[in-house]
Order: C-alpha cells, then structure tokens, then sequence
C-alpha cells in the first residue's frame, strides 16, 4: 500500500506543525505574539530526547518536552507581560537562545542512536482497512494532536474561560475593566503555547528522527507560525493547513528519492517558499485580516493602578 | 512578592546610558554561574573568552573582521526597526549580496581589470536590496507579514547558494569540493594595515555606515519621518509622510547593508564562495541593533561585543574546552538582559511584598 505509506509520512510531518500551532494560536488568542516558537520547540526536543536517553523511557522525554517547553516559554511571559519588554525582540531573543542552549546540552547527544516512541494500537479501530493503520496505528503524540485540536476548539469558544481568553486578546483594557486578570490568563497562554511548541519538539526527536541533531527543528517553529496566520486563528484550520504543508513536505522528499530532474535544493526551498505564497494569499485581503486578528495582539498591557 | 511598574513622568536618561552596561554585566555573571554548573572555573572562562582575544594584535583584526558584517548589518536594520519594519531575514540579504557581488569574479573570472572590486560592491549591495524587496513588496502592496516572509526567505537563500557552490558555480580545478574559484587579486578586498593583521576594509566600510546614518537621523527629513513613522504611523500620515514608501525606503537600505556585508566577507575574508559562508551574521546583527539601543555609534560598540563572543568562544573552545556553542548562549543571553534593561528606562520597577493590591489586579 504505497499510499498508505505516504500518507502516514504526512501525517507524521504534519505533527508537529499542528501541535505547536495550536499552542501559538492560543498565545496569540490572548493577544501575545510569540516569536519564540523555533526555540521553545528546539528545547523540548533536545530534553526530550536527553530524559529518554537518561531514563531509557521514551514517555519520560514527551513529558520532559512539555515541562521543558512550558518552563522556557516563562522567560518571555516574565520579560514580554512583567516587564513589558518589545514582544517581537524578545521573542526572537527566546529563539536564538534555545537554539544556543540547545546546541550545547545536547552536543554529548549528537550521533546517540534514539529510541522511539512505540505505537499504540487502539483496539478493533486498528483494523479497519485502511484508515485503521493511519489513524489508529499511531503513537500517543499523533492521538494528542487531534485531542488538542479538537480540546482547544472547545476552549475556545464553547467554554467560559475560552470567552474570557479571547476577550483578553481582543481589547485587554475592556477585559481588564471587568475584572478579568489579564496578565494571569496571558501567562498561563503563553505557558500552554510553550508546553505545545515542547510536545513538538519531542516529536521531532522521539518519532520523526529519533535522533538529536543540532538545529533539527530547521525552521518548523517558524512555519508554525505562519499556520496560525494561514488558519486565521482556528483550529480545524490548523489541522488542514498542517496536512498540506505536511504534504509539500513529504512531496518535495519522494521527488528527490525519485531523482526527478530538479535540483534537490530547490526541492528543499519548497516548504519554505509555499508558506510565503500561502501566507500573500491569505493576507492580501486587508479586511479579513483585520476581522480575524486578534485586536490587541503584540500590543503590551500596563493595568492602571 | 510581585512586580509592578510605575511610568516615569519622563524617559530615564541615566538608564538609556546604562541599561547596555548593566545588560552587559549581568549577562556576565550569568555566564559565570553557567560555566561554574559545567564544572569550568568561570574567571578562567571569562577570561579566554573575553579578554584573551584583545591582548593580541593579529586577534584585534580578527576582531574587526567580525565585527564589521554585524555592524554594517546592524546599522542598516537599525532603520528597519526604528520605522516599526522587522526585517528579520538579513542573513538571507547578507548571502544573496554575496552571491551577486560575486558573479563577475566566479562566471567571468577571466576579466580582471583593476576596478573589479568598485562593480562587485555595487553588485552585492543590488543583489542585497532586491532580495530584501521581496518582502518589502509583499508587505507594502499585500499587506503580507513581514517577518514571517523575510525569514522564509534566509532558507531559501542558503540552499540557493549550496546548489551554486556544489552545482553550476562549482571550481571546475577543485577536486569537487563544493567551492567556488578563487577571486582574483583584484577582486580580494585589500587589508588595512597588511603589516599586521588581516582586517579588510569592510571594517571601514562598517564605519562609514554608521556616520552616515547618525547624519541622516540627525539632519535629514528622511531621519524625521524614520522616527515620526515608527513612533506613530498615524502621526506620520497627518504630516503626509508615505508609510508604505517607509516600508520600501527602509528594507532597501537596510538590505543593500546586508548585502554589502556579505560581498565584503566572502571578498575579503573567504576570497571564495563556499557551502556556508556565514556564522549567524544576519541574526547576530539583530541583537547588536538592540544592544546598540537602535543608534549609530551604540551600534559600533555593540558590535565589537557581539564579536567578541564570536572570537572567544572560538578561543574558549581551544584553550579549555569549552564548546563554540556557549557563543549562542552568551548571544541570546545579552539580548535577553538587555531588553529586560530596556524597561527601566521607561518604567520604575518596585517589589510589592504584601497582598495589600492584588485584590484589584488579579481578581479573575
């Protein structure tokens, strides 16, 4: 079943995009722009794959991601909401650091052969034809990026505190002056982007290569990104747009395994040069930018007092 | 305990002074307690990494080699920044500048007159605009984010330029290392003092830029409609400036920087294009902006330090063992306490210790 192979290649490319822009797009509901993507991702993968190297438990690391994920993103909630430093600098800031710190606790891990997160067969659902072994022949990352997908939906806009997390993002003063903490709920935001963009990470080291190589997130932070730009802030939309770039992916890969007559360099240049032409589509229309943005995004919040 | 602000009635001279120097010293001590955790002696790491470069004549200019990509860079960006413009894709400016400047030594290397290097400046800095253009373009009339599209473009510049050195550009006499030819004498940027030490005058080129932008801040309109832009578009459009000619104006320049930069390294420095010609230049330069508090002349000291870390991670490595990555934590390190800085200058900071007003600020 060669398409089924394919498609389970997607699937695993398109993981980690979905996981970490789901954890940007609900930073960026509550009105923080995030830059920092690339280096909290980074840093969950190398501590995801350094615990499951330690513990020889590959459950061990993704837990070790997300802590790690959560704990670093703290830096820039405490600079960007504390300190009301620029948002966009910082965030850049947290990226060139991950990638540093990184670097160097895992040097004594480049080369150390990884173990990988096992499958989880689901029992009966594994043995549909077809979709049995694509959607439930996975392993926990995969199950926990459509729980994600389908649990933030439902923060989002069916809960209460999903109410008041988009309130914050839209107009912070307004939610400030009805008593809701802003800067408590843009925290705990930033904390769950950074637990997501960790969860990734260690995908990328427990499942997609289960290896540390340095810099292996080669950008997926940013694209990520991009996605939440792409999605116009919704879920679902997330999910789509992280299969089809997850596809681009995979595509330029097989066409270079193929040795069509192209360069693979400029296979490579795909993913990356897609998401500028998705991201001048989307955007190009003023209006619906402006009605799907976050109002108060990137704009930092000072309470009277 | 918390942390709460306090707007000061006016910016904090003293700390727009100080808050670089107080960045730098706590970046210090940071770096002290992270090479006490890996089992170094920290005054003896401090030590290769910060001073043992400067004692030395030959290591001055390599200094200045550094420094001068990062603060031609920096400068440049400075204006992007200051115009609210995040040009984050210099890296990409900085490769693309080099690969035009070099079309005339490597495609057509049998033409050597003597003023080969004046086009091969001139080409970098096209080649540097025109990539920055792109998303200038796509930002101005597509209303298309910038950072995302300009950083998308530093990936694609570098596999551009692996597919030349390993494809077309590739030196036909060079037992299939991925390098391109060598420049010619006439296309190698001379050295300054060649009795001494390598450093080219890109460092020199570094400095004009830097004059030349605190001019041009200081005395022009185009200075005043950077700042009127940046600190307020709508502001800006009352006095009838074009903010989407501020897009154009500031990603050109700043991209004709990088790409100037770029022809003067591989030129100077390398004297060939090769697979990866630079160590984060681009990326670097975006903390040396900030460090340099977005001026001129902060931007030259700015620059020296960020070279600095280059060349003493470098020399750590060799002297006691530390690995060449501690340069990247020192980096995002520094830029992280210089932001934190940044705020006293706007903000007083005060400790509250008791519970006594959390009741009205976190009421959820």
């Amino acid at each position: 079943m060669i398409i089924e192979a394919i498609l389970l290649t997607i699937i695993t490319a398109a993981t980690p995009l979905v996981i970490s822009a789901l954890g940007e797009l609900v930073t960026e509901r509550a009105g923080v722009l995030n830059l920092g993507v690339e280096g909290m991702m980074v840093m969950g993968a190398v501590s995801a794959f350094a615990a499951t190297a330690i513990t020889g438990s590959p459950y061990v690391g993704v837990v070790a991601g997300i802590v790690v994920g959560a704990l670093f993103s703290l830096l820039f909630g405490f600079l960007t909401l504390t300190l009301v430093a620029n948002q966009v600098a910082t965030g850049l800031a947290l990226t060139i650091l991950g990638l540093g710190v990184s670097g160097m606790l895992g040097e004594s891990f480049v080369g150390q052969p990884g173990i990988k997160l096992p499958q989880i067969n689901i029992p009966l659902l594994a043995d549909i034809p077809f979709l049995g072994p694509l959607l439930f022949k996975q392993d926990l990352i995969f199950y926990l990026s459509i729980a994600l997908v389908i649990g933030v939906n439902w923060f989002l806009f069916k809960s209460r505190a999903g109410l008041k997390l988009r309130a914050v993002g839209d107009s912070h003063a307004s939610a400030h002056a009805l008593g809701i903490g802003v800067i408590r709920l843009r925290y705990l935001a930033v904390m769950f982007g950074g637990a997501c963009a960790g969860l990734a990470g260690a995908q990328l080291s427990l499942i997609y290569t289960p290896q540390w190589t340095e810099n292996m997130t080669a950008g997926r932070g940013w694209i990520a990104l991009a996605l939440v730009v792409f999605a116009s802030w919704r879920p679902w939309r997330v999910l789509a747009g992280g299969y089809l770039f997850g596809a681009v992916t995979i595509g330029q890969l097989h066409a270079q395994a193929l040795g069509v007559g192209i360069p693979s360099q400029f296979l490579s240049a795909l993913p990356y040069a897609a998401t500028v032409v998705v991201l001048v589509l989307i955007s190009h229309n003023r209006r619906m930018t402006l009605i799907n943005t976050p109002a108060s995004l990137g704009k930092a919040f000072v309470p009277d007092r | 305990m918390r942390i709460e602000l306090e707007r000061r009635p006016r910016l904090s001279k003293f700390f727009m002074a100080a808050s670089p120097l107080i960045a730098f010293a706590m970046t210090i001590v940071a770096g002290a307690i992270m090479f006490a955790a890996l089992g170094k002696n920290p005054i003896e790491a401090l030590d290769a990494i910060f001073i043992m470069p400067l004692m030395e004549v030959w290591s001055l200019h390599e200094l200045a080699i550094k420094a001068a990509p990062l603060i031609l860079i920096a400068v440049g960006l400075s204006i992007c920044y200051r115009s609210n413009n995040w040009n984050i894709g210099a890296e990409g400016q900085f490769i693309m500048g080099a690969i035009f400047g070099s079309i005339l030594p490597v495609v057509f290397y049998g033409w050597q007159p003597e003023w080969l290097l004046l086009p091969m400046l001139i080409m970098g800095m096209i080649g540097g605009a025109l990539y920055a253009a792109v998303p200038a373009l796509l930002k101005a009339h597509f209303n298309t984010n910038e950072i995302l599209t300009s950083l998308m473009l530093v990936y694609i510049a570098q596999l551009f330029l692996d597919w030349l050195v390993r494809g077309p550009w590739r030196n036909p006499e060079g037992f299939n290392f991925p390098e391109t030819r060598q420049f010619a004498p006439v296309g190698v940027l001379p050295e300054i003092f060649s009795e001494s030490g390598r450093a080219h005058w890109g460092f020199v080129f570094a400095l004009v830029a830097a004059v030349g932008v605190a001019f041009m801040m200081k005395y022009t309109l185009k200075g005043f409609q950077i700042s009127v832009l940046g600190q307020s578009e709508r502001a800006g459009r009352f006095a009838g400036f074009s903010s989407r000619g501020m897009i154009w104006f500031s990603m050109l320049f700043s991209g004709a920087l990088a790409g100037l930069a770029g022809i003067s390294e591989v030129s100077g420095a390398i004297g060939q294009l090769r697979p990866v010609i630079s160590p984060g230049y681009g990326f670097t330069a975006i903390i040396v902006a900030f460090l340099g508090r977005l001026n001129p002349f902060g931007i030259v000291a700015a620059g020296l330090v960020l070279a600095l870390t280059y060349l003493g991670g470098e020399g750590a490595q060799l002297s006691i063992g530390v690995s060449d990555k501690v340069t990247r934590v020192f980096q995002g390190l520094l830029l992280f306490f210089v932001l934190s800085c940044d705020t006293l200058i706007l903000y007083r900071i005060r400790l509250v210790f008791s519970g006594k007003r959390a009741a009205e600020g976190d009421a959820a």
